[in-house]
């Protein structure tokens, strides 16, 4: 049974199973009952060598079309430095667990407290946990941290200008926590704020969840939400995309108590979905209700400076059937990942990814109605790198035919509407060649 | 390796005016966004650290040097299976086919990732011995808290609102209690026997029409196979409930045993535990969660489903209004995916069997070469792991802490410690099975003289560990005192 | 061995009620403390907060351990003990003198059911 993963020789074997006080490997399992014993082999392929799995998944992958993508939905494809992916590849960060014995995994609580730092800068809030696993299930972690904050309030309002697909997880989690969610209703593309205003003033509102840019990537005015909130002890919980907190108001400023979001728009890769990382900031205040992981600076016994997991007295290993998270891990090398990006980037950097992104949407943007075959959704409203347009297109029809030429056109949002994303990975040209693929797909279409 | 001047925080390096980045020109700069209402901008930009790439790589390359990896040396912390993480694995979860693609893109533009995880779904069930698996959770507390919303959501759609209680072990992870509590349902714990395994007279007066289910790992946390498993799990279904496989232990049941075969109804896999996947310091993992037969409709929105037409297949995705709704963005942590599909596909059927038996006499091995030294409160064998409750000689004054703070300076990782609860000096020890008779020799070894240590010079154990990058840490003051970021220090130090 | 003091109300979560007049003075024994550790934070109710008696009103941490807190008795809360907000530790100097919430009584009776001294010392085996 020579094997590249299993070290073991016939002649160690033998030594180890008499050590063992057994005399075959399957009288290590006589304490299961034979009738509980797998009595075949796995339905699966045999083994196979490192030529063939490179090939498997090589044959697996020419059935994904790769695609120049304007898509972005809270996804953003932005340049990822190469410094990253490589620092990542050590395995030092890559093979080691949670950092519970701190004198050997200062590595690991080093870059979580610059990663905590870091966020707590970017969203203007005091404090950050260790990072959770994505964005929508850290704005599940907001709500249910309002609700046990608010002790005896079981009602959470969210604007209807929330990402549907955080909307969905927050209301899975709500419906196994008894939690009653309520939409804040959209006027012209941002939330209501006299229909926020009726629905506090029945005092029983544990926290309120909106976004910014929200789904329509506009960027909402919420002067004075956060005052209308407080003043009926509910708690503001802000749903942010990362990257745009580099130069829009910041969650702080806004007068939020909790900045949630997904950090994959800090130049982390699609993946298809994942692995992302979520964050979780608030305030001092409510350091000790916040979920999930903290680190904090220490001394060691020589006094040097050193980092170590801290608060854990919250956290679900602890608590056990009163914890009010059962969150263990944070997504810590994804942690990594935004760490070192925001240290390559700094605040200049992430300004001229946001200000590139800016101009090319804005060009795309007026490309696209200058056809005469869009037009803006809320044509009045500010938008960073993301926006709604409207037309008579078929959109499933467009969509095809951009597919076919390795676009991605944007997402429907409803049957005349496509929420288009731009970033800084497209060029002025990348965005010319949607715009003709548009108007060809157009001229066909009149052609027929 | 340690020089001082890389033991600084990044924002110690930050100096006005440096950059780490190169961006494209902007050409479409006509369009400014300072053009955008004042009132709608951030005041001041975020302090982050201006520095060069050079300084980021090396401040992160010695940064990497303070920490202890799987590949670092022997990492044998119990219940947490530190096996191996292929190189293989990594190489193909880098594939740009995969990494670029969108989660929103039309799925008949992703055919190949979907086809990775139908096939690590079936791989799963087929190992697992249940019928179908979401890879959805983002991690094993995640899977199980999307476990035990299937489990209560079984119940709900029945009607049946009144079962609301699960009842779980003593000597059960932490994360048992806490994801039923955040699931809506009231923990009802169940004794040990004096050899750790399920009490069954304690269980039965609990079964009554207000059990939704029973959460167990087996082997349990000590590594003793659960034997009357096939009892207690009859006994739970007769009274109405399911029975709730948590996956952290499931390593040494490859090639031995099925979840699905000895009564478990729904189950969670930690990837990183059993299917090699790295941990990563603490993620991304994956933690999917299989069902059998007549729970499927209750998986977390979307499934991926496939679809046999007359001359070809395809995947698809489908969202159901039965399920129990979404817990992720989209299809949980795909990179984790394709490192697990790998793994199951270079092992194979011939191979994955013998991971069970290898990491079982792994642990047994040592365990019986040092209870001589080390108090071992179970006899007999165990699985992949197993517990002592401190040196044999509590004379010393050397507690199970000290030991482990100890094999810091000899270059081993420490075994979980003061888990589980059921005895005072817990030290459990989980070596996996691709650990060399050379390496497990090494580690007896040293565990042997530190047990001599203790005797010869006390003291010198208990101020372990002296030869690690810092010492033992404040963590009173780190909790009395927080400070959780580098503004906090900065003003600390003035 | 722990300290003991007579003439107070014991629950058995391990709190005591030390009474004068229509007040009550809640905190935890000594013999909490000792099982707790280092006490590093002590969340308490708000005043005019209502308590009940069996119920929580807040927790004491240490580094390795969270412990609810739950009243003895009903009542309204009149103060809180806000020495406690910057330094925790009293609690491990003198949890008796140190009390965490003084509370308007409401039911005086709920007192009967609690603990002498002498029953909590032989409670917790000392």
């Amino acid at each position: 049974m020579s094997y590249k993963f299993f070290p073991h020789t016939d002649e160690e074997m033998r030594a180890m199973l008499a050590t063992a006080g057994v005399k075959s490997l399957d009288d290590l399992y006589q304490d299961v009952p034979q009738e509980l014993q797998l009595k075949k082999e796995y339905e699966l392929p045999e083994s196979m060598s490192e030529i063939e799995v490179r090939r498997f998944f090589d044959e697996l992958g020419m059935y994904n079309i790769p695609m120049r993508s304007f898509l972005g939905a809270g996804f953003y494809d932005h340049y990822s430095p190469a410094v990253v992916q490589d620092i990542l590849k050590r395995s030092e960060f890559l093979t080691a667990y949670t950092p519970y014995q701190a004198e050997i995994s200062q590595g690991t609580l080093q870059y979580i407290f610059e990663y905590q730092s870091m966020m707590a800068e970017l969203t203007g809030m005091e404090v950050s946990n260790a990072s959770m696993y994505d964005g929508t299930t850290a704005t599940a972690e907001a709500m249910m941290m309002a609700v046990s904050n608010a002790k005896k309030r079981k009602r959470v309002l969210v604007s209807e200008t929330i990402s549907p697909y955080v909307l969905r997880v927050v209301k899975t989690y709500a419906k196994y926590q008894g939690i009653q969610i309520d939409m804040i209703p959209a006027k012209g593309g941002v939330m209501d704020h006299d229909a926020l205003k009726v629905e506090l003033e029945k005092d029983d509102v544990a926290g309120v969840i909106v976004a910014t840019p929200n789904f329509y990537g506009i960027l909402e005015d919420y002067t004075g939400v956060a005052e209308m909130c407080h003043e009926h002890k509910a708690l503001l919980i802000m749903n942010c995309v990362a990257t745009a907190l580099s130069v829009v108001k910041s969650p702080a400023e806004w007068g939020a108590d909790i900045a949630v979001g997904d950090g994959q728009s800090l130049g982390i890769p699609l993946n298809y979905g994942g692995p992302y990382v979520g964050f979780l900031c608030t305030t001092k205040k409510l350091i000790r209700k916040m979920p999930g992981r903290i680190v904090g600076a220490t001394k060691d016994a020589d006094g040097k400076r050193a980092f170590v997991l801290t608060l854990q007295a919250r956290e679900q290993h602890i608590r056990r059937e009163k914890a009010t998270s059962n969150i263990c891990s944070n997504q810590s090398l994804m942690a990594l990942y935004v760490t070192i990006y925001m240290g390559l980037m700094g605040a200049k950097g992430l300004k001229e990814v946001n200000s590139i992104s800016y101009s090319n949407a804005h060009y795309l943007a007026e490309s696209l109605v200058n056809t005469g075959l869009f037009e803006m959704a809320y044509p009045d409203k500010p938008f960073l790198n993301e926006f709604a347009v409207k037309t008579k297109l078929n959109i499933d029809e467009l969509q095809e035919y951009c597919n076919d030429e390795y676009l991605q056109c944007g997402l429907k949002i409803a049957d005349d509407t496509l929420l288009i994303a731009v970033t800084e990975t497209y060029s002025r040209e990348d965005c010319d060649d949607l715009v003709d693929a548009c108007v060809t797909f157009s001229e066909e279409k009149e052609g027929k | 390796m340690n020089n001082t001047f890389y033991g600084k925080l990044i924002f110690e390096l930050s100096q006005n005016g440096r950059q780490g980045y190169s961006l494209p020109e902007n050409r479409c700069a006509e369009y400014k966004m300072s053009d955008l209402p004042k009132g709608l901008m951030r005041e001041n930009a975020p302090l982050l650290p201006e520095v060069d790439e050079l300084s980021v790589v090396r401040h992160y390359t010695n940064m990497s040097n303070n920490n202890f990896g799987v590949d670092t040396g022997f990492y044998p912390l119990g219940s947490c299976t530190m096996k191996y993480n292929p190189k293989i694995n990594e190489e193909i979860a880098a594939h740009r086919e995969f990494t670029g693609l969108h989660p929103l893109q039309n799925p008949e533009t992703t055919q190949g990732a979907l086809a990775v995880y139908y096939l690590l779904q079936t791989s799963l069930a087929e190992i697992s011995g249940l019928k179908e698996f979401t890879l959805n959770p983002y991690a094993g507390a995640h899977g199980e808290l999307t476990g035990l919303m299937i489990l209560r959501g079984y119940h709900l759609e029945r009607g049946d609102v009144k079962r609301t209680k699960v009842i779980i072990p003593d000597s059960a992870h932490g994360t048992n209690p806490a994801s039923s509590a955040v699931c809506g349902l009231d923990v009802v714990v169940v004794k040990s026997r004096p050899d750790g395994t399920v009490d069954v007279d304690d269980l039965r007066p609990l079964l009554d029409d207000t059990v939704a289910g029973m959460m167990m790992t087996n082997p349990n946390t000590l590594g003793i196979f659960e034997q009357n498993i096939g009892v207690i799990a009859k006994a739970v279904h007769d009274a109405g409930g399911l029975m709730y496989y948590d996956g952290a232990n499931l390593n040494p049941m490859l090639g031995k045993v099925r979840p699905g075969d000895i009564g478990f109804d729904i189950m969670h896999i930690n990837l990183h535990k059993t299917f090699s996947t790295p941990h990563g310091g603490g993620g991304p993992g994956s933690g999917p969660v299989g069902v059998r037969e007549g729970l499927e409709h209750l998986l977390p929105n979307p499934r991926v489903v496939k679809v046999e037409e007359e001359d070809y297949e395809y995947f698809k995705l489908e969202c159901s209004d039965k399920s129990i709704g979404s817990i992720s963005g989209h299809l949980g942590n795909f990179g984790v995916m394709m490192r697990a599909l790998a793994y199951i596909r270079t092992l194979g059927r011939d191979q994955l069997k013998w991971v069970g038996p290898l990491a079982t006499l792994n642990a047994n091995y040592i365990k019986e070469s040092l209870k001589d030294v080390y108090e071992l409160p179970i006899s007999g064998v165990c699985k992949h792991e197993f517990v002592y409750d401190g040196l044999k000689d509590k004379s010393t004054g050397v507690t199970t802490l000290d030991v482990a703070k100890r094999l810091l300076d000899y270059g081993f990782h420490a075994p979980t410690i003061y888990f589980p609860l059921l005895f005072h000096e817990a030290l459990m020890v989980e070596p996996t099975e691709n650990e060399s008779k050379q390496t497990l020799d090494e580690f007896i070894r040293i565990m042997r003289v530190i047990a001599q240590e203790a005797k010869d010079d006390p003291e010198m154990v208990k101020t372990a560990p002296h030869n690690t990058p810092v010492r033992r840490l404040d963590d009173t003051q780190a909790a009395l005192h927080p400070i959780v970021t580098w503004r906090e220090l900065v003003a600390e130090n003035q | 061995m722990s300290k003991i003091i007579d003439g107070l109300y014991y629950s058995e979560s391990h709190e005591y009620v030390k009474v004068e007049g229509d007040f009550g003075f809640i905190g935890i024994t000594d013999f909490a403390q000792h099982e707790l550790g280092n006490v590093v934070y002590v969340d308490m109710p708000e005043v005019d907060d209502e308590v009940t008696a069996g119920e929580e009103f807040g927790a004491v941490e240490s580094v390795k351990a969270a412990s609810d807190l739950m009243s003895p008795v009903s009542g309204t809360v009149v103060e809180v003990n806000e020495a406690l907000e910057d330094e925790p530790g009293l609690i491990n100097k003198d949890a008796f003198e140190n009390w965490i919430i003084k509370v308007e009584l409401s039911d005086k009776s709920e007192l009967d059911g609690l603990m002498d001294a002498a029953a909590y010392k032989d409670m917790i085996g000392e």
